[in-house]
């Protein structure tokens, strides 16, 4: 029988992906579809546990739909920037935007 | 059989976004995370939480990955074809396996067992989502009204380019 352990662990190793993808990658639109993988794991997860042991209430399936919605403006705004970016220095490389770096 | 669906599903998931971290090209990693946007779409059904399955396919599949494209499109350079990591991806792999790891010993020692799964009826839900948490809801709408207006102000720049 299917267990609440087999989800997780598959969201788990979702995460896991999604934060190499953060650390590692250098071009910025990378890094956003990294940082979406990592929020469809919380997705998974608080899905998995609201299915699984708390059918009563299902808080976790509507903190899912507000994590989605957010996820949505998220990639809006931080395209937005990304545009922004690429426009007043020809790059999305991360490693060359170190304006801010100390 | 939900054992098969279960495989192939995290199979899936797993592996597209394993292309989505290792693929060279930008593109190709867009749809990559489509896959596996699509195969997380997947398991929300075999939770038996179709609505869930239905915005997955709706905002991911549709909305997220269509800016993604455009985005990629809008900011094409000569590097595109051929991206590279940065100097710390060992590292960041070890970072990663040790967190997956650490996750897995987390879920599996505090599995609750042999419980089945609980259906949640799409009205329960619905109604839940406008009496419970309309204050929630409002908020999430303004802060989708927020984002596309600054969305909007970013992008479009200082005014006389506009």
């Amino acid at each position: 029988m299917i267990e609440l352990a087999h989800f997780q662990i598959v969201s788990g190793a979702l995460f896991a992906v999604g934060m190499y993808g953060v650390l590692a990658r250098r071009s910025a639109v990378l890094v956003l579809m990294s940082i979406e993988l990592m929020l469809n794991a919380v997705n998974l997860n608080l899905i998995a546990s609201a299915v699984f042991i708390d059918p009563s209430k299902f808080t976790g399936l509507i903190i899912a739909i507000f994590v989605i919605t957010v996820a949505a403006a998220e990639v809006g705004l931080a395209l937005a920037i990304v545009l922004r970016l690429f426009r007043s220095r020809a790059t999305i490389n991360l490693d060359e935007i170190e304006l801010m770096k100390w | 059989m939900t054992w098969f669906f279960f495989i192939l599903l995290s199979t899936m998931t797993v592996g597209g976004a394993l292309g989505v971290v290792s693929t060279r090209n930008v593109v190709h990693a867009a749809l990559f995370l489509l896959v596996s946007l699509l195969a997380v779409a997947g398991l929300y059904v075999l939770l038996l939480t179709e609505f869930l399955a239905l915005v997955q396919i709706f905002i991911y599949g549709g909305a997220i990955i269509i800016v993604l494209l455009f985005a990629i499109m809008l900011t094409r350079s000569r590097e595109y074809p051929r991206i590279s990591d940065n100097g710390q991806w060992p590292l960041a792999a070890v970072a990663a396996l040790a967190f997956f790891g650490l996750l897995t010993a987390s879920f599996v020692v505090n599995n609750p067992g042999a419980v089945e799964r609980s259906r949640v009826p799409f009205a329960t839900l619905g109604r839940s989502l406008f009496t419970d948490w309309a204050l929630p809801f409002e908020i999430a709408s303004l802060v989708l009204l927020i984002a596309l207006i600054g969305a909007i102000v970013i992008a479009r720049g200082e005014g006389k380019r506009a």
